[in-house]
């Protein structure tokens, strides 16, 4: 069973996604989309009645951290991954609400 | 002819939990810090970190919800809310949407007309608060701070049940009193550990059909929740009234112009994306676990108030306000316990603490001094060491720094003259100082011998008892 994914479909992907596509991307990036739903289809052939939606692969819970202070003020290295740094801030494009 | 309209409310509540930690890293979440002093990988969003959940945000997040009576969910997990901002890092935010924490609770409150009423919690959810973008006035870039990214928060989502802003205002006076009792939260609306969106719709009265509803955010008092919720349904009414339709948005409240207007949408639309968070394990919450939460549950206000009218003996209208914040009922109580005077306790809360927190603009949770100090305070005036005069002049030092009262005392020299012979010497010289003053009370006049009694309280430099005085010069004057 073939999926299509139509313009808007594309054109709302990119927006959520803020992906600037131009024509032929978007062309390819349709066509790939198709194909991954096409294959996830697969799986709506196995028979999941009263199976409970699975979370998480491995069988554990209940991981916790007590709550402590562990990690000290490491901004110099933090800062490192910023883009650009000002006053010990991240420097983002201005941006507002 | 106007109809009549029926305001319908529900209410997002958002509060920051007192953890030491962040929901999901070992950063500390202590106000004031430098900027990002309090980051690591985790809650900057770097590539390979991994969460690891706090344990005392599950704790926190049950109490609350055994508290507004919701059922627990024994097993649950956390979910990715997928957008772009630049103030969170991940590009996603950690919250529970399939499975939340808590559910179908509900909280009482007293409406106007005296009656109870419950206001339904539809769920309560734990999720992480975002940075800080602080904008630069004159630049073209937006500088972020991730200190307050991780920092857990639960969002308290209610029915659309209440129809007035008082009947909002009393639920989140509700809400405040459980979550500070518990010691979950200090509830600052102003601060905004205590955050509310009101979703607010109008229906003709007799409706059972919602109308088109509003959310608005940035409301940080009661006094601009009370303001918007009067202003927005105001606004929806005559857009009603005008044969317009109100439109589903997002509204910002300015209280200072007392209007709220439309939030610029961003681009796209709420398509959130939420799916389960591979990288956090599973949550079960056994029935030990749920006990063991319960039975460390405080006594909340209602029984307190109710003990304490039979307990103490002190004034209802006293007891409604010491119990109102968890800080005071506890000085209130370890003090009593230990100088074994709730009146004096009372009255050192209900006059001389009420009237520095409002002078200096204080939250009772802010209140520093220990009830042990404030003890030692009543002992001194009791056992006429101090006079109830120097006793305030303590009490403001106490307030501000939890000084010792005893040291402070001595250190200052300021305790009573109890050598009777000196006050005797000293009210000998203030009579002979003021001849008309001792001529108008020989002659009836009674108000001269109060005159008499400051001026000796003068130049005892206060540290006199005025009773000791007052009847010393009685006697000189006989
Ligand atoms: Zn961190």
């Amino acid at each position: 069973m073939a999926n299509v994914i139509s313009d808007e479909t594309i054109e709302y992907v990119g927006i959520l996604s803020k992906l600037k596509l131009d024509d032929a991307q978007k062309e390819q990036a349709k066509k790939d989309l198709e194909e991954m739903l096409d294959y996830i289809d697969q799986l709506g052939e196995l028979d999941t009645d009263g199976v409970e939606p699975m979370s998480h692969v491995h069988p554990v819970s209940n991981r916790f951290r007590e709550d402590v202070v562990t990690n000290g003020d490491e901004r110099e290295k933090i800062l490192k991954n910023a883009p650009e740094e000002r006053d010990g801030a991240f420097v983002v494009p201005r941006t507002f609400d | 002819m106007s109809r009549e309209y029926e305001t319908v409310i529900g209410l997002e509540v958002h509060v920051e939990l007192a953890t030491k930690t962040k929901i999901f890293c070992g950063c500390s979440t202590q106000f004031g810090g430098e900027v990002n002093s309090h980051t690591c990988p985790v809650c900057t969003g770097m590539p390979g970190s991994l969460p690891v959940l706090n344990k005392q945000v599950v704790e926190y997040a049950i109490a609350v919800g055994l508290a507004t009576n919701c059922d627990i969910t024994r097993h649950g997990k956390f979910d990715r809310k997928n957008y772009f901002y630049p103030d969170n890092p991940q590009n996603y935010q950690i919250s529970q949407l399939y499975l939340p924490i808590c559910r179908n609770g509900y909280v009482e409150i007293e409406t106007e007309k005296g009656g109870k009423k419950k206001v339904g919690i539809h769920e309560i959810h734990m999720e992480e608060d975002a940075g800080k973008l602080i904008h630069d006035e004159w630049g073209e870039v937006s500088l972020v701070d991730y200190n307050r990214s991780g920092v857990p928060l639960i969002e308290i989502v209610s029915e659309p049940d209440m129809r007035s802003a008082e009947e909002v205002i009393a639920y989140l006076e509700k809400l405040r009193m459980f979550i500070q009792y518990l010691g979950a939260s200090d509830c600052k609306l102003q601060e905004g550990s205590m955050r509310a969106d009101v979703n607010l719709s109008v229906r003709p009265v007799g409706s059972d059909k919602f109308g088109t509803r509003t959310e608005m955010k940035n409301l940080n008092s009661f006094t601009a929740i009370t303001h918007a919720i009067e202003n927005e349904r105001e606004r929806q009414i005559d857009i009603i009234e005008a044969g317009g339709s109100v439109i589903q948005e997002t509204r910002r409240f300015d209280d200072n112009k007392g209007e709220s207007y439309a939030m610029r949408s961003k681009e796209d639309a709420q398509d959130y994306r939420y799916f389960p968070d591979p990288d956090l394990i599973p949550l079960d919450v056994s029935q030990e676990w749920i006990d063991k939460i319960k039975s460390e549950q405080p006594e909340f206000r209602p029984e307190k108030m109710e003990r304490y009218k039979e307990e103490y003996g002190i004034p209802e209208y006293d007891i409604g306000i010491i119990t109102d914040n968890k800080r005071m009922a506890d000085i209130f109580e370890a003090a009593t316990a230990i100088c074994g005077q709730p009146k004096k306790v009372s009255n050192w809360l209900m006059v001389e603490t009420l009237r520095l927190l409002k002078e200096k603009n204080m939250d009772a949770v802010d209140i520093r001094y220990s009830p042990e100090h404030l003890a030692a305070l009543i002992d001194l005036v009791e056992k006429k060491v101090i006079n109830s005069s120097v006793a305030k002049e303590v009490f403001e030092k106490m307030f501000d720094d939890d000084t010792d009262p005893v040291k402070y005392v001595e250190e200052k020299g300021l305790k009573q003259e109890t050598d009777s012979g000196a006050i005797k010497a000293i009210c000998e010289q203030v009579i002979a100082d003021n001849p008309q003053s001792v001529a108008d009370y020989k002659a009836g006049k009674e108000k001269a011998i109060g005159f008499l009694v400051g001026q000796t309280m003068k130049a005892a430099k206060g540290k006199a008892d005025p009773g000791t005085v007052n009847a010393l010069l009685k006697e000189l004057l006989s």
